[in-house]
């Protein structure tokens, strides 16, 4: 970025040791050369203090204890699992925890932060400070306190099945969703002409199932998706060359919906509703109050953060922007999406890539409400168990950067594609 | 019928505007019900505040203010009532606080003023850098008034004088700051009359007052401390006068280091023999409560300030190894959560230290925490660096000034000032997330919640500490957050 440009004498002849520290062209290789033998220096002085002092534990560094049996549970989670199972598939088991409630949050807080954002721009007065009394809320108290928060008012407030039982609660949405302070329970679909699944792994700690239905009906949604771009595709090249575009919305929306439905219905796809059973509900889906609490916390805390980025992007974009699109016959929703949002998104991409970032590095905050994500599976009870601090926090740490850079390098590279091309 | 006119030959006066435009209507009509949309939209938020403060109010204005358990706060209401506990705050407001700071309950003086002149002298000294407002003479009557007070509050024949001498110092002061115009004091000053020392110097000793005064001890440790940089000082002045500026620097970066690594103890424990003046050491493990979490807050952020310049220059630099080494530490840091840090603070840094170093949790976790914030702390600066103009670049290079001194006088007052706001609101992020030590098993004001909650007559309240909580963490962060939006709005010189 920045060059230090210096008169330098002319060359002298032969070279004098002096040189490296007053001469500009050898003085940044001796710097970087220090910098580097300092840093080498500090590592060593580390690893050698760490080898020292494992030593004397009686602690070699290894990651076998990965491959021992767990021997505990994790209540919430997304593939099979006992106790039985190796501490890496507990740990695979809190890494998908992780990334589920990070994906939910991401999406959650999204729609509340547009919508919040949006709220605050509001010519109504009342609605507008409610929007920014919301953000102020949320954004001046620590995450975690939300998020114990949220977990006090699910256990306190909500009804326990036993209400259900004695008629003081009943089930919501027409009688299929349990809210109960257990968690809730919401249909999950099944299938009656099933497939089956692959197996894949054998055995080993990373098996997973993939589900044959769900393939089928992602293959055929993503190929009427495919068929439905190329419609609209041709609809383009039409308009370009006779400046009539021809109706396409039925067909694009048909090419979709009509094979998706018709594979559904081959595969007997109905709802498992969740049925109060003994003391607890049966059936369905059952997220629990861990997870909810993370995640609506999350969403929320996230979303005062996102709210104020959207704001902030739409007032960027100026006055005369919208006005001169309008000077040009353009109708407010091409306005809308042609002229504002383009350059809104440009200014709300970047931050919001951080605000994704930060959501996915406060999921560690499961830990708080017993939430089994990676921090309280790999972090948590397996470092209690072995004793392995060293080796564990070292792969939290790697997973948890894996993760991080894999969303900046995605969202970079979105970035890049948005980004006014500058001189 | 000639002279007759159809035209009005004198002015109408002017008549009030219709009565639905003006006022309270007119603002209503214009603000709340400017069609079907925003008509439904007002009146469905009025229900809803409605329902909010219907629900909460009455929660809140209990009587319970005197209970002294649970039970007694159910009798209070009387039964089918659900209204807070109070109590719970009453009793133990001052722990959530100070945690287990000395009270004088197990003996001893109450030693809780430390902590609050310890904040208090926090706010003056960061004054002449976050309040351009305030003059500088208004900084040495905040200064004085301080000590005056706790002068008062320590008491004893000593304390009462001082006390009341530093007090009148500070009227006097404030009297003459008050009584003069400020556009003739400031072509007084242009005169080259006499001013008082730049408060900043109280801001440069701070560092060294405040540990003194939370965790106690001979007053002669933290002056030897501060000796290190005055000796450094002098050391390079002569070195380099003999030696030239580099191996002035770096003579002077080794005898401090010897002085602090081999010298300071010795010399704070001769010192002590001679003229012993201490206060009452306090263990951190005492530390708890919001003092806690200010502590690593107000702690962290500083040390980050340096680390962050350093590691913010380093990755604007053209020297590729440490422009590597910046960007591979603020990357990694910026990746990881920091409850994976906290981790490293309380289960591993020991095993990184030489062996049988062992060193308190607070003292980790304030490492830790430190260089967290300043890989966000090198974030903002790098973006203050990038928001000044090229030109300022140039500038100081055609001025022939070499890196450091172009960046010492040119690049970077101008880059801290905009990064200001920036600054602040890491500071919030910290503040906040100093919340996380609670998961490590520290007191903070969480974790003394949940120690609370475990008392018998306190047993499972959960609503009154989050509410108390949350209090006092949204005044601390609101505030400061509107601080830092009255910032950018002063320093934001494009006249948009």
């Amino acid at each position: 970025m920045y060059h230090m440009t210096s008169m330098t004498d002319p060359h002298q002849g032969q070279f004098r040791l002096s040189m490296l520290l007053y001469d500009s062209r050898y003085r940044s290789m001796t710097i970087q050369i220090i910098a580097l033998i300092g840093f080498l220096i500090l590592v060593f002085w580390l690893l050698s203090n760490t080898a020292q002092n494992l030593a004397d534990l009686g602690k070699q560094p290894s990651f076998g204890f990965m491959s021992e049996p767990a021997g505990y549970d994790i209540n919430q989670r997304l593939l099979e699992y006992t106790s039985q199972d190796t501490h890496l598939r507990a740990s695979l088991m809190g890494l998908l925890n992780t990334l589920l409630v990070a994906a939910m949050g991401c999406i959650a807080a999204t729609f509340i932060g547009v919508f919040v954002g949006i709220l605050r721009l509001s010519p109504n007065w009342i609605v507008s400070r409610l929007a920014a009394v919301y953000v102020e809320l949320f954004r001046n108290v620590p995450v975690l306190l939300w998020i114990v928060f949220t977990m006090a008012i699910l256990i306190e407030t909500l009804p326990a099945p036993s209400a259900f039982r004695k008629g003081e609660a009943a089930m919501s949405l027409w009688d299929t969703v349990a809210v109960t302070n257990r968690g809730i329970y919401i249909p999950e679909p099944l299938f009656s002409n099933s497939l089956g699944n692959i197996h894949l792994f054998g055995q080993s700690s990373l098996r997973f199932d993939i589900s044959l239905d769900l393939l089928a009906i992602a293959f055929v949604f993503l190929g009427g998706l495919f068929i439905s771009r190329i419609i609209k595709r041709r609809a383009d090249v039409t308009q370009e060359a006779t400046g009539e575009r021809p109706t396409t919305w039925y067909w694009r929306l048909g090419v979709v919906v009509v094979p998706t439905t018709i594979v559904l219905t081959l595969l007997g796809l109905h709802l498992g509703y969740p049925e109060l059973k003994g003391f607890n509900f049966k059936g369905g889906t059952h997220m629990r109050n861990s997870l909810i609490a993370l995640w609506l916390a999350l969403s929320i805390y996230t979303g005062a953060f996102i709210a104020e980025i959207v704001r902030a992007g739409i007032l960027a974009v100026s006055k005369g922007q919208s006005e001169a699109a309008g000077a040009l016959g353009l109708r407010s929703n091409r306005i809308m999406s042609l002229v504002i949002l383009p350059q809104a998104l440009r200014v709300i991409i970047p931050p919001l890539i951080s605000n994704y970032l930060n959501l996915t590095k406060n999921s560690s905050l499961a830990i708080a409400v017993g939430y089994m994500d990676i921090t309280g599976t790999l972090g948590g009870i397996t470092m209690n168990q072995t004793g392995r601090e060293l080796e564990t926090v070292l792969m939290l740490m790697a997973v948890y950067l894996v993760i991080s850079l894999t969303i900046s390098g995605v969202m970079n590279w979105y970035n890049e594609s948005v980004k006014l091309k500058e001189r | 019928m000639s002279d007759m006119s159809y035209v009005r030959s004198e002015m109408l006066p002017e008549r009030a505007p219709p009565a639905s435009s003006v006022g309270l209507v007119g603002w209503m009509r214009a603000n709340l019900f400017s069609g079907a949309v925003n008509s439904i939209l007002t009146i469905a938020s009025l229900v809803l505040i409605y329902m909010v403060l219907a629900a909460i109010l009455p929660w809140i204005f209990s009587p319970t203010w005197n209970g002294t358990s649970q039970n007694e706060c159910r009798e209070i209401v009387g039964s089918g009532h659900h209204a807070a506990c109070w109590g719970v705050i009453n009793d133990r407001w001052e722990q959530l606080l100070f945690g287990f700071y000395p009270n004088g309950s197990e003996g001893g003086a109450d030693q809780r003023w430390r902590p609050i002149v310890a904040f208090a002298l926090l706010f003056v000294a960061v004054t002449p850098v976050l309040f351009s407002m305030i003059s500088r003479r208004m900084n040495w009557v905040l200064l004085l008034a301080v000590l005056g007070l706790t002068g008062l509050y320590l008491g004893g024949a000593v304390g009462l004088i001082l006390g009341l001498a530093l007090l009148g110092a500070a009227a006097f002061v404030g009297f003459k700051a008050l009584s003069t115009d400020k556009e003739a004091r400031a072509a007084e000053i242009e005169a080259g009359a006499k001013r008082l020392p730049n408060p900043l110097i109280f801001s440069a000793i701070y560092p060294f007052i405040a540990p003194w005064l939370l965790w106690g001890g001979t007053v002669w440790l933290p002056i030897a401390a501060a000796l290190g940089f005055v000796i450094g000082y002098y050391a390079f002045v002569f070195i380099a006068r003999a030696l030239g500026s580099l191996v002035g620097i770096i003579g002077a970066v080794v005898i401090a280091i010897v002085w602090w690594l081999f010298l300071t103890s010795g010399f704070a424990n001769l010192m002590d023999s001679i003229l012993p003046i201490s206060l009452e050491a306090v263990e951190s493990r005492k530390f708890g409560g919001f003092m806690l979490s200010i502590t690593i807050g107000v702690v962290a952020i500083a040390c980050s300030l340096p680390i962050g310049i350093v590691l913010a220059l380093g990755r604007q630099s053209d020297l590729m190894i440490v422009k590597a080494l910046c960007v591979g530490f603020i990357e990694f840091i910026r990746g990881v959560p920091l409850i994976t840090l906290l981790f490293v603070a309380s289960t591993l840094l020991n095993i990184f230290m030489p062996p049988g170093t062992n060193f308190d949790i607070i003292l980790r976790v304030l490492i830790m925490v430190t260089l967290f914030a300043s890989a966000y702390m090198a974030e903002t600066i790098r973006g203050g660096l990038a928001a000044l103009p090229r030109g300022q670049y140039e500038a100081a290079d055609a001025l022939g000034l070499d890196y450091w001194k172009a960046q010492r006088l040119i690049i970077m007052p101008q880059a801290l000032k905009i990064s200001i706001p920036g600054i602040v609101s890491n500071f919030i992020g910290v503040f906040k997330d100093t919340t996380l030590v609670s998961i490590i098993g520290l007191l903070d004001p969480l974790g003394l919640s949940n120690a609370i909650r475990a008392d018998q007559a306190w047993n499972g309240l959960v609503w009154e500490l989050y509410g108390f909580i949350a209090l006092l963490f949204f005044v601390f962060c609101f505030s400061m957050s509107r601080y830092s939006m009255y910032l950018e709005r002063r320093l934001r010189t494009d006249h948009r």
